[in-house]
């Protein structure tokens, strides 16, 4: 493997895990805009001891894949962020609004116009930012930078509905409490079906607007990729009615995993089709080579904190996740 | 509003705001760290209360020190696409490496602020520790950039592009080792300052009768990392002045207004800065001459020596400068009467905790003042001698309008977090409530 090659991989690695958690925690985000019923305010409690102990370092995963970017495909970098200047800005007004919003409404719990605003705050920017990333992501794929095209648009929508489907299948075993259970199990149905349709239109707007992207979509390396997340998103939705939650959650992540696999695939080997490719956009081999040495002993650190995060916090179900949120409001 | 001038107003704001915020992210976990440890050490119940109400303080800062600091990381890019793509390529290494050291912090950050009742309390004492760490060394990291943009190194020029990249020698350009620690120092200079003045308007204000005991060791806590810090900060603030004096001769002939090169050469204090020198000023003769190379005689560059279309906007760079040291100098003071009266173990008088509650803002003024005089006086420089600022800008339009947003933003959010900072710290524990939405719809 070519040092180009693994600091592409490792770029779109840090972009998939970001798409899944830190998809995840904006879909808890719209969940709880959307929460309703008589458990509305468990809804709301069992999304802020999901998100709680972990946005923070979900949230890295996007500043590491941009540091990947610009410290290896730095000329790439630049012209994505001058042409995608407008909808990076806004998905980053939502990224910011999001993190600071949660927090302080966790912490404003008691004073109810304040919690309540900043609830509202949480729930609109936890859409407004992968709306905008998903719609620059679309613009990209394309190569011409259309952020207001029909077509980014609609991969706009198409991310939002995916950060929703697998923040609900998540939330299932995010609680113990059978009735908010099942309130999340008719949300991960029912966004499901969303995913289901906001997939198809960027597909057909694809067809009939963008003959080159779709074309590549249809080619070997995306096609594999697009029927396995097709394939895992009739799964997710049999795992979810048959309540087997455990192995819902893992379909859900593989199927925005097959997503992303899709759109890298379809663009293979061009970082932006049309204008850079990995090659060209490839800082000096003694760059490249410098930031997978480091990245190899940052990934020494950092897996085993990762292990141990998750094994304190998402080990079984939602019982020790309230449980410490109490003890952080103390 | 000027395009440039739009996006410098952007960036300028955003690391003003996130500064503070990042400083605060560094030096609280150690003041947290150490209360917990005591209160592991003595079983007494202040110092566990003093943790508790600390940690959540961090919670707050912490997380709009990630998310301001995820606009910087976005406006490298979205302001100055041109530095990033010269720059990217040679001084990315310490950027990945902040990528990772802020990795660790926010999962251990997590880890901590959560696991109050879920790990042990020593594995809760010791989930602190590599935030403690890993705060500060990205704070290194982050310099390090910084420090190139000073000084760049590790590449080479051929017909505009950027070749030969040493990723090491560019991550450790010569400034590296000072500027380091200068910045790191400045975080626990108004962490300590900041939270013993916290303390010090308590008992002032008679606001936490019933919580005397923790106010009073947070106090200590607090002006123990403040008094080792700011004599530290001077010594390294007077090695890099001597450093600047030799490597980097535009911004120190501007932070101290010396218009004319010259042996004897004077110390000027404030004054007004006009185009060609400083009227009305307090002059100490020979003063820098003796500063720089403990020789009156010594001659010291002057701005005449720098062609004028290289030159910083002097005024800015002098006052901040003079507002630095000023402050600094009543930091000074205060940390050693109270070194004094701690040493004589009196209680504080109370003039002098007066003294200390106005030496929480004096300290952030101290650190904005300084960067100040690091980013003003690099000017008209993005990456010295290497690109401008006003050539690195984006062509991407609508600037202002972005600029007067994230304005709007920083103001909302400081508000809020003031706001939420001030219940945290007048609230006793207990009384709260526990669950999060309950209350919320």
């Amino acid at each position: 493997m070519t040092p180009v090659l693994g600091a592409a991989l490792v770029a779109l690695g840090a972009l998939a895990l970001y798409a899944v958690f830190g998809g995840a925690d904006f879909g808890g985000g719209v969940w709880d805009l959307l929460a309703s019923g008589p458990r509305r305010d468990a809804q709301r409690d069992a999304i802020s001891n999901a998100i709680g102990p972990v946005w923070e370092s979900n949230h890295v995963w996007l500043i590491f894949a941009l540091v990947t970017l610009f410290t290896c495909f730095p000329p790439a970098f630049a012209d994505v962020m001058t042409y995608l200047n407008a909808p990076l800005t806004l998905a980053l007004v939502g990224v910011v609004l999001r993190g600071a919003a949660f927090v302080f409404r966790n912490h404003a719990s008691d004073a109810v116009t304040l919690a309540r605003s900043w609830t509202l705050v949480f729930g609109a920017a936890s859409i407004v930012a992968p709306f905008f990333l998903g719609d620059a992501a679309g613009a990209l794929a394309t190569g011409h930078y259309a952020w207001t095209s029909p077509f980014a648009l609609s991969v706009g929508v198409f991310a939002v509905t995916l950060c929703a489907q697998v923040a609900a299948v998540f939330l299932l075993r995010e609680t113990e409490d059978a009735a908010l259970r099942e309130d999340f199990r008719r949300r991960a149905i029912r966004a499901t079906l969303a995913v289901w349709v906001a997939g198809l239109i960027p597909m057909l707007l694809a067809h009939q607007a963008e003959p080159e992207f779709y074309a590549a979509l249809t080619g070997a390396a995306a096609r594999i990729a697009i029927a396995i997340a097709l394939l895992l998103g009739v799964v997710v939705m049999l795992l979810v009615a048959r309540r087997r939650d455990g192995l819902a959650r893992a379909a859900v992540g593989a199927e925005a995993l097959a997503v992303l696999a899709g759109w890298f695939g379809a663009q293979f080997p061009a970082l932006v089709p049309g204008r850079w490719t990995l090659e060209s956009a490839a800082s000096s081999p003694a760059m490249l080579e410098a930031f997978l040495i480091a990245a190899a002993c940052g990934a020494v650190v950092l897996i085993p904190s990762l292990v141990l995060l998750f094994a304190v916090f998402k080990r079984g179900a939602g019982s020790a996740a309230s449980e410490s949120a109490t003890g952080e409001l103390h | 509003m000027d395009h440039v001038i739009a996006a410098r107003a952007q960036m300028g704001t955003s690391l003003a705001f996130h500064i503070v915020f990042a400083a605060l992210g560094v030096g609280l976990p150690l003041l947290v760290v150490i209360a917990e440890g005591l209160w592991l050490r003595t079983k007494k119940r202040a110092y566990y209360d003093l943790a508790r109400t600390w940690s959540k303080g961090m919670a707050i800062l912490f997380a709009v020190g990630a998310v301001s600091g995820t606009i910087l990381s976005f406006e490298l890019g979205l302001l100055w696409p041109t530095f990033m793509k010269y720059a990217g390529g040679v001084i990315g290494l310490p950027f990945s490496l902040e990528g990772f050291a802020f990795f660790i912090e926010a999962i251990f950050i997590g880890l901590y602020l959560y696991g109050w009742e879920r790990l042990s309390p020593k594995a809760h004492w010791l989930s602190g520790v590599p935030i403690v760490i890993s705060g500060a060394v990205s704070a290194g990291f982050v310099t390090m950039a910084n420090a190139w943009m000073n000084m760049p190194t590790g590449f080479r020029l051929e017909n505009g592009k950027v070749v030969d990249v040493h990723p090491i020698a560019a991550m450790l350009s010569p400034p590296w080792l000072v500027e380091v620690l200068h910045t790191t120092i400045a975080a626990y200079v108004v962490t300590g300052f900041g939270a013993a003045a916290v303390c010090a308007y308590a008992l002032l204000r008679r606001s936490a009768e019933d919580r005397r005991e923790q106010v009073r060791a947070g106090l200590t806590i607090a002006m123990i990392v403040a008094a080792i810090a700011i004599p530290l900060q001077w010594i390294v603030g007077d090695v890099i002045a001597r450093f600047d004096a030799d490597n980097e001769p535009a911004k120190f002939a501007s932070l101290e207004a010396l218009f004319k090169t010259q042996r004897n050469a004077p110390i000027t204090i404030g004054g007004i800065v006009t185009g060609d020198g400083v009227r009305y000023g307090i002059v100490i003769p020979s003063g820098l001459s003796l500063l720089v190379a403990f020789d009156p005689n010594a001659e010291v560059k002057g701005l005449d020596r720098i062609p004028e279309n290289e030159r910083p906007p002097v005024a800015a760079v002098h006052y901040s400068f003079d507002t630095m040291v000023g402050s600094a100098s009543l930091l000074l003071l205060v940390a050693i009467a109270w070194t004094i009266a701690a040493l004589r173990k009196r209680t504080l008088p109370r003039w002098l905790l007066v003294g200390i509650a106005v030496c929480g803002p004096v300290s952030v003024l101290a650190m904005e003042a300084g960067w100040f005089v690091t980013e003003f006086g690099r000017q008209p420089w993005i990456a010295r001698g290497l690109l401008r600022t006003a050539d690195a800008v984006t062509i991407a339009p609508g600037l202002d309008v972005q600029f007067y947003g994230f304005s709007l933003v920083y103001v909302i959010l400081a508000a809020t977090c003031w706001w939420l900072l001030r219940r945290v710290g007048n609230k006793p524990r207990g009384g709260e409530r526990t669950n999060v939405a309950r209350s919320r719809t």
